[in-house]
């Protein structure tokens, strides 16, 4: 059952929130609420995981092949916690911070969608299933992508909805297609059918298919052109929750498939993987660079930092594979904290052009601080959580003699810093130019929005600190990742 | 039958890539719909087409040796026509609020106004 409630806790929440949409307070409460629940059930799962490995839940008791199978791993409990754990400090911003007229459009309604699709997808079994999650995702993120109507969040949103379109439409053309040629919808089943049959090459065709659809989802290199041009319009609590959730699940089902079906040996996958992580890193990092908008720098290092992950996932040993899935972790909370702190400094600048603004360090040391570590996370230098993902996946690099993806991730480090240091030095020290009128009346920043970054900030070095035991512990994740065999006793036992 | 429908959803993805490279938004949305169209059909064509035979066998199981056909694909395209209702629902509403508030429905006309 544990397995159950991360979808079921969002989808009840979604029906007292409609009932009480009218009570703004009974709105935040049921909200607050629900990720608390979420969060709690993750760390439950985490528990139970070590002892048991598995957890499945066929539902209505329908065996394996013809009923639908949830099942979570180490992994997808991870991603559950780390996801819920997010979420919870990001709604408690976007209470303090969003406006009034959306609060009352059915914001909290339409977030808690975002989760249940979300938390849906990490846990499913499914091939089918995970597409229901993906549209129930994406249709809860367009409708917020354009929450408010305004003219520049209706731009992004056109590239947003139609880009994603397609990525759907990829991925369930493409079960369509397995099932017609397998007969099977069941992740394990299918797996089971490609170790015991020999029908890798026909699989490959269908990976691809199945990578295009996830790369979109991921905005992995040459899928990412959405996420430039529709995160940095919609309010920036919004971005710091899509932030924290869409890409991350695509990488998430990303690494699943990858560790369950690719034959390792055959076609060149590894090559494939690493030149696109290559790419990706590359061409994230070099737009965030020629790019002079706070939040268009953050978008852009996403896509920067998507490379990382995939990167990890091309390697595939152990140590590499639990690397990327330290990197995750670490860029949902440093990723989602910058965001907030940009966030803070729109409150009190009015802007996100990072000419209009400056001393900021000046005005606010607390929100300089608070942007300035999730900044050194990002460029990973040490002792942050940054430093080790970076770390962990470098030295799997070099383990495995990938020379020139790991120098390529090397580089590109210096090109993060240099994009931080840049917002650093325009938003946080400079002296504002002489035509920009920066208002010196104390500016009334809600108290909830700082606290929810401070502790997303001291949340975020914690991995830093524990980087060694969560290492040996995403290790253990990362082992049962790559264990298919036990994957698949688990759903047919 | 099987080419038949092959050559229709051949012919709606076709349409619909057109459709996406116009410059209309109206247009793309057209795009779209043609595009979840074309899904639609290669989803429901995949339990392959039985002419005369149920989707079930009768309890004695008399009748084993009768082809049978596949009910799950057409749960599978139920589920995915209510999805590409609603997201054709959206888009269209998208595209009304998007000309309401740009007065345009070029996308050419839109990116001269996102470089302004």
């Amino acid at each position: 059952m544990t397995v159950l409630i991360p979808v079921i806790i969002p989808l009840s929440a979604i029906v007292l929130l409609i009932a009480t949409r009218r009570w703004l307070i009974a709105q935040y409460i049921i909200s607050m609420i629900s990720m608390t629940v979420l969060v709690i059930n993750a760390l439950s799962l985490l528990t139970t995981l070590q002892l048991k490995g598995y957890l499945t839940y066929q539902a209505s008791g329908w065996p394996a092949p013809f009923g639908i199978t949830l099942i979570a791993d180490q992994f997808s409990a991870i991603m559950l916690l780390a996801v819920a754990v997010v979420g919870w400090l990001v709604m408690m911003y976007a209470i303090g911070f969003v406006d009034a007229a959306r609060k009352k459009a059915g914001f909290f309604i339409l977030v808690q969608g975002l989760f249940a699709g979300v938390n849906g997808a990490l846990v499913t079994g499914d091939l089918f299933n995970l597409y229901v999650w993906f549209e129930v995702m994406i249709m809860a993120s367009f409708v917020l992508i354009t929450h408010g109507a305004e003219k520049q969040q209706l731009r992004g949103a056109v590239k947003y909805v139609v880009l994603n379109l397609i990525g759907s439409v990829f991925l369930v053309s493409t079960i369509g297609l397995v099932y017609s040629k397998t007969g099977t919808l069941n992740m394990a089943q299918l797996a089971m059918m490609i170790q015991q049959q020999d029908v890798s090459e026909l699989m490959n065709s269908y990976l691809m298919l199945f990578f295009i659809a996830f790369g979109i989802k991921a905005a992995v290199f040459p899928f990412f052109f959405w996420l430039p041009a529709s995160y940095p319009t919609p309010p920036i609590a919004i971005t710091a929750f899509f932030s924290a959730t869409l890409t991350k699940v695509g990488v998430y089902t990303i690494i699943r498939f990858y560790s369950l079906y690719v034959d390792h040996d055959g076609f060149a996958w590894k090559e494939i993987i690493l030149w696109m992580a290559a790419a990706t890193m590359i061409f994230g990092v070099l737009m965030a660079a020629s790019s002079f908008d706070f939040r268009k720098i953050l978008s852009f290092h996403i896509i920067s930092q998507i490379g990382y992950m995939i990167m990890g996932l091309g390697i595939f040993t152990i140590n590499s594979l639990a690397g990327a899935v330290f990197f995750v972790v670490h860029n949902m909370f440093s990723k989602t904290a910058a965001f907030m702190a940009a966030g803070l400094v729109y409150k009190l600048r009015g802007t996100y052009e990072l000419k209009d603004s400056g001393w900021v360090y000046k005005d606010k040391p607390l929100f300089a601080l608070l942007f300035f570590l999730p900044a050194l996370s990002l460029a990973g230098l040490p002792p942050t959580s940054g430093f080790f993902g970076k770390l962990f996946l470098i030295l799997a690099g070099f383990e495995s003699e990938d020379w020139a993806i790991t120098i390529t991730a090397l580089v590109v480090s210096i090109f993060t810093l240099f994009s931080m240091v840049k917002i650093w030095n325009e938003v946080y020290w400079k002296k504002p130019a002489e035509h920009t009128v920066l208002s010196h009346q104390p500016v009334k920043v809600n108290l909830l929005p700082v606290a929810a970054t401070v502790a997303i900030v001291l949340l975020m070095l914690l991995p830093g600190v524990f980087a060694g035991s969560l290492f040996g512990y995403f290790s253990r994740a990362a082992a049962q990742l790559m264990d298919v065999e036990s994957y698949i006793k688990a759903v047919f036992p | 039958m099987e080419v038949f429908i092959a050559l229709i959803i051949g012919f709606l993805y076709g349409a619909s890539v057109y459709m996406f490279l116009r410059r209309s938004i109206v247009k793309l949305v057209l795009g779209i719909i043609f595009l979840s169209h074309a899904t639609n059909l290669l989803l429901f064509s995949t339990g392959g087409f039985l002419r005369g035979s149920p989707p079930f066998v009768d309890e004695v199981g008399s009748d084993a040796s009768l082809p049978v056909a596949d009910p799950l694909p057409q749960a599978l395209v139920l589920t995915a026509l209510v999805i590409s209702l609603g997201v054709t629902a959206f888009s269209l509403v998208l595209i009304y609020r998007f000309y309401k508030e740009t007065g345009s429905v070029d996308l050419d006309e839109l990116a001269q106004m996102e470089k302004k």
